[in-house]
């Protein structure tokens, strides 16, 4: 679905992202992680054709995506950005959601539009203005005008930062029925609880550099890795390696192997 | 040192009331972490910490609120500066100056001190955020992490006795973040007064007391242990609750402990694992 071979890019100021390849297969889910300023960002800038690569290929469904405009690798790819308020100008939920599909003048728009607003639980704000509505809200606005458009791939950037515990489950039981859709799904998150519950693999990036690329209990039982790229496990994973279960991440889980090592 | 007396706000009479009737102390050298889900009311009680709300940011406002013993109303907002810093979610919201140094100065020059002490103050804000090297540094060029801790610094330099963060970390990565909390930890070990609000609670289960804000009134206030022992209904209203100690709330509620747990080392002792230690 996705290939990204030897990919360089280099920012005036300096920052290089250095040769970096990856494959994404349809229905995956991985998560890239990494510091700020590992270069996840940029990475996905290139991906999306926000920026142009320097060097390398980047190959989407087999199609040299740097002889496609934007717009068109919009069509395959779509990127919601970590801030909603960077994404959303219109001035109700109806027409943030419309603007994509009669841009490109698509059928049955409303018919469309309602059906993204019932899936991300927002079309009882269908007539309200984007910006009367909480974070957490907005962030499935931003997240509807980019499934509006029906990308095979979606791409999110710290979807839950910010978010307090009611709408953060609320959008991540969103993007699980995507993931079962059979949607691609590539995530950028520093919260490694998020990233084992949503992706079965990980990607991680160190000062514009993939540093590993596996399945998600290899990297996270690599102590050494995760130093090397200044992530610190949650208390309770730290906990549960000390006792021996490996790298658990739900408190439920955790009990359930403490009790039986116990009983 | 602050104390709030039934203290109400709306922002206009057509809308309800963002906070009723909220009473609560914090003594000096206290460590108050604030939680509660979006829409709570936190953010609002931190502006009305220093005055903000009502002097700036008008409304339907009733109650007192004192700070160090003194009625914010009979004082200007940066007369309440002195004593109480405020730091924001977004420190980008507070930087403006073109170096380093300059933003840490500006606070003190227009306290009217004199420019050797403001040099000293510059440098011990700086070494207390571990921030030394960046005196000659652009802030617009440091990483979220390094401005948040110089707008804590900027902050420092006019000496406050309290220090409120309103979900100081939410943009920053883990390690970022752990830093700015041993940060806060540090002055509040020094003396100083800290609130920190946080809809992350695993950033304030080492304060001395929480407060549990929902739809703009207090339902919880008390040690960290007596919150956290509610974990059901913090989840019931939205608040995330750290995985350890809701492991530990299993633990409890099935009788293997007599008490929750909010930290790995206090886990290894409660779980008689204590050898382990070494593993952290």
């Amino acid at each position: 679905m996705l290939k990204v071979e030897n990919l360089c890019y280099e920012y005036e100021s300096g920052f290089k992202l250095k040769n970096i390849n990856f494959e994404v297969k349809g229905g995956e889910s991985i998560g890239i992680i990494g510091e700020n300023g590992s270069g996840k960002t940029t990475l996905v800038k290139n991906l999306i054709g926000l920026l142009r690569l320097k060097s390398g290929r980047i190959l989407l469904n087999g199609e040299d995506a740097s002889k496609m405009s934007v717009a068109e690798i919009a069509r395959t790819i779509g990127f919601v950005f970590q801030n909603p308020d960077n994404q959303i100008f219109a001035s109700s939920v109806k027409e943030e959601v419309s603007f994509g599909p009669q841009n490109l003048k698509m059928d049955k728009i409303e018919e469309i539009v309602n059906d993204v607003l019932k899936k991300t639980d927002l079309f009882k704000y269908k007539e309200s203005h984007p910006f009367k509505l909480s974070g957490g809200e907005k962030q499935r606005l931003a997240l509807a005008s980019i499934l509006v458009m029906n990308p095979k791939i979606l791409v999110l950037d710290e979807p839950t930062s910010g978010l307090d515990l009611r709408n953060a489950r609320k959008l991540i039981e969103i993007v699980k029925n995507l993931q079962e859709e059979g949607r691609t799904l590539i995530l950028i998150s520093h919260d490694m609880e998020l990233v084992s519950d949503l992706c079965e693999r990980i990607i991680l990036m160190k000062s514009g550099e993939i540093i590993a690329d596996g399945g998600i209990k290899d990297i996270f039982d690599d102590s050494n890795l995760l130093e090397k790229t200044r992530l610190d496990l949650p208390e309770i994973a730290k906990l549960s390696k000390i006792l021996e279960f490996g790298v658990v991440f739900d408190p439920g889980e955790l009990y359930r192997k403490w009790r039986v090592s116990n009983d | 040192m602050i104390n709030f007396k039934e203290v109400s706000f709306r922002y206009s009479k057509n809308q309800g009331h963002v906070l009723r009737n909220i009473s609560f102390n914090v003594k000096k050298g206290e460590f108050l972490g604030i939680s509660g889900p979006s829409g709570s009311g936190k953010s609002t009680l931190c502006l009305m910490m220093n005055g903000i709300i009502p002097k700036t940011i008008e409304g339907e406002f009733s109650g007192e609120v004192y700070i160090d013993g003194e009625d914010i109303a009979e004082k200007e907002i940066y007369e309440t500066s002195e004593k109480l810093g405020l730091i924001l979610q977004n420190p980008e919201s507070q930087l403006f100056s073109m170096t380093v140094e300059e933003e840490l100065a500006f606070g003190p020059e227009n306290l009217g001190i004199k420019r050797e002490e403001i040099g000293d103050r510059i440098s011990w804000a700086l070494k207390l955020v571990g921030m030394e090297r960046f005196r000659e540094a652009f802030p617009h060029q440091l990483s979220g992490g390094e401005k948040q801790k110089i707008a804590i610094a900027s902050l420092l330099t006019m000496k406050p006795e309290i220090l409120v963060l309103d979900e100081p970390t939410s943009n920053l990565d883990p390690k970022s973040r752990i830093e700015i909390f041993k940060i806060v930890q540090k002055l509040n070990r020094k003396g100083m007064t800290v609130v920190v609000v946080e809809h992350e609670t695993n950033f304030i289960s080492s304060a001395d007391k929480i407060l549990i804000l929902n739809e703009g009134e207090i339902v919880r206030y008390g040690t960290p242990k007596e919150i956290f022992r509610e974990a059901d209904f913090l989840k019931e209203i939205g608040i995330r609750v750290p995985e350890i100690v809701e492991f530990s709330n299993y633990l409890l509620k099935e009788g293997y402990i007599d008490d929750i747990f909010l930290s790995v080392s206090e886990a290894l002792e409660v779980l008689n694992v204590e050898s382990r230690k070494s593993l952290l």
